[in-house]
């Protein structure tokens, strides 16, 4: 299929990432393993070693916010299964929105780790106390917004997660690593779909030219704010929780895309989007960050409808729990 | 209701051959569950041929406080080392 060097580029990067996780792993520390030490030397911090408060709350915080990106991600796709056009597409979508719940598993699992509850975590999503990525408050409006997703959405998430499997608490970066290499799947099958609809009637390609309209800006905008306006970077960065600046993985996304636009043969809603010989990079028109705050605090335009269905699925979940939990104990009386 | 649902540590057996390894964690009211979720969370794309889930609590870990005065007895004993000994020049086989 064409147009995917850049995902074999970074699933490239992920082999690199966990070969240097084992390489890391295999040097000694010279002197006592400290904190400092272990970051110093590309080791990785485990779940019981000391490390600084405004290390482990903002891990929590990041990792909790990831979970529930996956956890509320599920529903812009969920819209679609039960009207994907042929069955194989019905099942490529189930088998990825699976994943997407599984992710969040792993990395509930991982936040875990730190020493908060999972109790904790759900009710920081169910009440709105913790975010989720701003891009799932976007509508799924054609059955090419699932391409544009699997392509864009899940694209911008990958050069976003793809460093985060060289980050410095050790959980988070094996988790990620197992993320990533699923996530290459998601990319494909949203590529392969929208090169379908490219390739076919006037009006299936001008749905698909439609839905990279929609979701340009939102992926761009996936980065986060300017480096400028960034509030928790540079600590992250010495830490090596993270690796790169928003405006770097921005960068590399848009670099990424304009070949993959072409193959395609789509046309990125930007006017101003050209190759800059002396850059060697494209310049591209910045996402608008007003609308991105706007939809952080709560003003997108699904934000209430996806927070009103998470929480109707887990008071609709209830009984599932509450009978899994009292046949657990019904069979501990039995054999006690 | 998702109180004290007991935590499980998953290990998952790759393939025959190798040994069982930590793949993560997850919640489940008791073991049959946790099986069959850690083989929906965990060997979704064929990723072992056999899974332990063992309750979290029942781990007895080392302390890392403790990690020098716990692992050092073996540090000053590097007789158990076969590099420690040198040959006599042409000896082979050994």
């Amino acid at each position: 299929m064409p147009g995917v060097a850049g995902a074999e580029r970074l699933l490239g990067e992920v082999e690199e990432a966990e070969a240097a996780l084992r390489e890391a792993a295999e040097r000694a520390l010279d002197g006592e393993a400290s904190f400092d030490a272990v970051i110093a030397a590309d080791q990785k911090i485990e779940p019981r070693d000391a490390m600084p408060d405004a290390y482990r709350a903002g891990l929590i915080r990041q990792i909790a916010q990831h979970a529930h990106s996956e956890i509320i991600g599920m529903q812009p796709e969920g819209n679609w299964i039960s009207r994907a056009p042929s069955l194989r597409r019905k099942a490529i979508l189930l088998a990825k929105v699976q994943d997407e719940a599984g992710h969040g598993l792993y990395l509930y699992a991982a936040a875990e780790t730190l020493g908060v509850s999972r109790q904790e975590l759900d009710a920081a999503l169910l009440t709105g106390k913790q975010k989720y990525s701003s891009i799932f408050n976007y509508p799924t409006l054609s059955w090419a917004d699932m391409g544009a997703i699997g392509w864009l959405v899940d694209g911008a998430a990958i050069v976003n997660q793809v460093p985060l499997c060289r980050c410095s608490y050790g959980p988070y970066a094996r988790a990620m690593i197992r993320v990533c290499k699923e996530e290459s799947f998601h990319q494909r099958q949203g590529y392969q779909s929208l090169y379908v609809l490219a390739q076919g009637t006037p009006a299936q390609r001008a749905m698909a030219q439609d839905a990279v309209d929609r979701w340009w800006y939102p992926s761009l905008a996936m980065f986060g704010p300017p480096d400028a306006d960034s509030t928790h970077s540079a600590q992250s960065m010495a830490w090596k929780v993270k690796r790169f600046s928003n405006d770097e993985l921005r960068q590399r996304f848009v670099d990424m895309c304009v070949p993959q636009a072409e193959i395609l043969g789509v046309t990125l809603p930007d006017p101003d989007l050209k190759w800059n010989e002396q850059r060697g990079h494209y310049d591209y028109t910045s996402p608008d960050f007003d609308e991105l705050m706007r939809v952080v605090k709560g003003d997108g335009p699904c934000n209430r409808q996806r927070l009103a269905h998470r929480n109707r699925a887990h008071e609709d979940g209830a009984w599932v729990r509450e009978a899994a939990a009292a046949y657990a104990a019904k069979n501990r009386k039995v054999l006690a | 209701m998702t109180s004290d649902v007991p935590l499980w540590e998953v290990f998952v057996r790759p393939r025959r051959g190798l040994s069982h390894t930590h793949a993560g964690s997850l919640h489940a009211p008791d073991a049959d569950m946790a099986l069959r979720h850690a083989r929906d969370l965990y060997t979704r794309r064929q990723e072992g041929v056999s899974i332990w889930v063992v309750p979290a609590t029942e781990i007895t870990a080392s302390s890392p406080d403790e990690k020098d005065s716990f692992f050092d007895p073996a540090a000053d004993k590097i007789y158990r080392h076969p590099t420690f000994y040198e040959l006599p020049e042409g000896v082979a086989h050994l």
